[in-house]
């Protein structure tokens, strides 16, 4: 480029080496993801009379924020950059978390309440005998690890190609994956689908085999899952800085001119979302093992609702945001269920009132102008669809 | 731009199109000659825009036929096929990606791939990146290349919008209201610049700017209620009956 960008002033952020430069606060985030998956194993490993030890229950809580954070991240990719409010990521996070925990069921073998070899507890309660067509094979990682990707990146690739190709936008597509979902939850609730019914699955004993209560277990699923959201965080950064990227915003401001370019808008957004539900899959995976439990209640709507909150408190467009809103707002949720459980709620709505009145970019947004990558916005939010 | 496309004709046929009883066009017959430079007025409601949205594929006809060279139906194709087969498009309200530098519009608008898997590992071509510049300087936003759209004057973002049709080098240019906000200098740019297209390109210009279309059309298309009132020379047109009862004389 010949001509010095005027509006952008020499930062931090532009001075960082390769694939991060113009990117502070995914640099921030990788040091974050870096120092957890040194400290981690080191604080949680050492004596339980050590003021410096980490407890199982600090250490699920990490795990469980991370696999969040990448829930987050998923939703961010789609709404911050694309414009697709999805209201129904929580489907594609419990179909994965459903695919880990059918393999993990599957590992209890003999060790369940009724011994039955092959057939989960569940099952035997039902009087069941053979064991439905579709956990054939889930008894093998390399069966049931692809299908954590698969399952809801076929959802996806099926909802999301009707959706898309009907030209279904804005608010009716928030609403009908919110009716996917909803869906969802009531044919999980079954009894007679084989997926346990309202229970779900627990009572996991190993995974891969490795005892799933050994602390060294738990510290390498959190080491596995920062790994993960790094991992995602990269491919998604990838994406948005591509050629492909600028062609997903500039659906987002004007989808039909985008349109009389000659890009097939559909194809864009369909890949996009199947993207980002194969990101939320995996982020359901690694949650069920680390939680120890999967039931329909994952599916509710308002698991849904509330990633959006976490995007939207952390500051969409940015995808570091998202994770930042996700830690955030979940230590608050943890916090707060503890010492006032009654208040949590309203402090969540007022949170998202307060950020959506005051705070239109995010927490992320405070953030010091050294970090700051794109130049200053002006004019219409980033949803003004100009037609 | 480049000398290499020769352009198709385009044939509008009995193009009939109605909303909700009222026709906003009426069995519409139109050629446009390869490399004709073609101007288009009417009053509000003639029917302008709505064939430009059925040429374009945003809208589909009642009745009629509208192709383009002997061999495409553009009543069959996607806007986006209709778009990569050489149809471009300038809005009349000038609309760019507002969160995108203005070096990013024109890249998005460059010929090249359009399949979301090629265009992942797409870069900038040398040959793109000349392109840029030649098209950054034709629209005088050199200065601003990376600025974001979104904060550029209106006619900044007219030129920005001509641009990206520039980028695109499509056969057929449709050009809706170019200079609406433009200064008089800006204006004859504009006019300048749409009659060096044509010859290598066709052009449709819809404008209500009367001097300006006196000073670029050759032939020009009176419409009029959803069909064609009168076609012919600039004079030839001002001086019918029927078009100075119902617009000029107004």
């Amino acid at each position: 480029m010949a001509t010095p960008d005027s509006r952008r002033s020499a930062s931090i952020a532009d001075r960082l080496p390769g694939p991060l430069r113009g990117d502070g606060g995914g640099a921030v985030l990788y040091a974050v993801l870096a120092g957890l998956a040194i400290g981690v194993p080191i604080l949680a490993l050492t004596p339980d009379a050590s003021a410096l030890h980490l407890s199982p229950y600090a250490l699920t809580l990490i795990g469980k924020y991370l696999c969040y954070a990448m829930l987050a991240l998923a939703v961010d990719l789609i709404w911050g950059y694309c414009g697709i409010l999805s209201l129904g990521h929580a489907a594609f996070f419990s179909l994965g978390g459903y695919a880990m925990g059918m393999y993990l069921m599957r590992q209890i073998g003999t060790r369940g309440v009724y011994g039955d070899p092959v057939l989960p507890d569940f099952m035997v309660f039902l009087n069941w005998k053979t064991l439905p067509w579709f956990w054939t094979g889930f008894d093998h990682a390399w069966v049931a690890f692809p299908m954590v990707l698969i399952v809801p990146g076929l959802l996806a690739l099926a909802f999301g190609w009707l959706a898309f190709r009907s030209r279904v936008t804005g608010v009716y597509f928030s609403i009908i994956t919110q009716a996917l979902s909803y869906a969802l939850l009531l044919a999980f609730f079954r009894n007679d689908m084989g997926f346990g019914g309202n229970n779900g699955f627990t009572d996991f004993k190993d995974l891969l085999g490795f005892p799933l209560t050994a602390p060294s277990t738990r510290v390498a699923l959190v080491v596995i899952t920062a790994l993960a959201l790094a991992a995602s965080y990269a491919l998604c950064r990838g994406l948005v800085r591509s050629r492909a990227g600028r062609v997903i915003r500039a659906i987002r401001d004007a989808e039909s001119r985008t349109r009389f370019l000659g890009y097939p808008v559909e194809h864009y957004k369909l890949w996009l979302f199947v993207m980002s539900a194969i990101i939320a899959g995996v982020a359901g995976a690694l949650y069920v093992p680390q939680v120890g439990i999967i039931n329909p209640g994952e599916f509710a709507p308002i698991n849904s609702i509330e990633i959006v909150i976490w995007v939207a408190v952390g500051g969409r467009g940015t995808l570091y945001g998202a994770v930042a809103g996700a830690f955030l707002v979940n230590y608050a949720k943890t916090y707060f269920t503890a010492a006032l459980p009654e208040v949590w709620l309203y402090a969540l709505g007022a949170l998202f009132i307060v950020v959506t009145l005051l705070l239109p970019n995010g927490i992320v947004g405070l953030r010091p102008s050294a970090w700051r990558v794109t130049p200053k916005r002006t004019g219409a939010g980033p949803e003004a669809e100009a037609a | 731009m480049s000398g290499k496309t020769v352009a198709d004709t385009l044939y509008l046929e009995r193009l009939t199109v109605s909303f909700d009883g009222f026709k906003a066009l009426n069995a519409l017959t139109l050629y446009v000659e390869p490399g004709e430079l073609r101007c288009i007025i009417g009053p509000n409601g003639a029917g302008k825009t709505t064939m430009m949205d059925v040429i374009t594929g945003k809208t589909r006809p009642d009745e009629g036929r509208c192709r383009f060279g002997n061999t495409l139906d553009l009543l069959t194709m996607s806007e986006p096929q209709i778009a990569r087969a050489g149809i471009g498009r300038k809005f009349q309200k000038p609309t760019v990606f507002e969160h995108l530098t203005v070096a990013e519009n024109l890249e998005l608008a460059l010929a090249g791939p359009r399949n979301f898997w090629r265009v992942l590992r797409a870069r900038l071509t040398p040959a793109g990146r000349d392109r840029m510049d030649s098209v950054l300087q034709t629209t005088g936003l050199g200065d601003r290349r990376d600025t974001l759209a979104g904060v550029l004057g209106h006619g900044q973002k007219q030129w920005l919008e001509i641009g990206m049709l520039l980028m695109q080098d499509p056969k057929l240019l449709l050009v809706d209201e170019p200079v609406a906000g433009m200064t008089p200098q800006e204006t004859e740019r504009t006019a300048e610049l749409l009659v060096s297209l044509s010859g290598t390109h066709s052009v449709v210009v819809v404008e209500h700017d009367m001097e300006f279309v006196r000073s670029i059309a050759r032939r020009v298309t009176v419409l009029h209620e959803g069909s064609v009132l009168a076609e012919g020379s600039m004079d030839q047109v001002q001086n019918n009956q029927d078009v100075i009862d119902v617009y000029l004389g107004a």
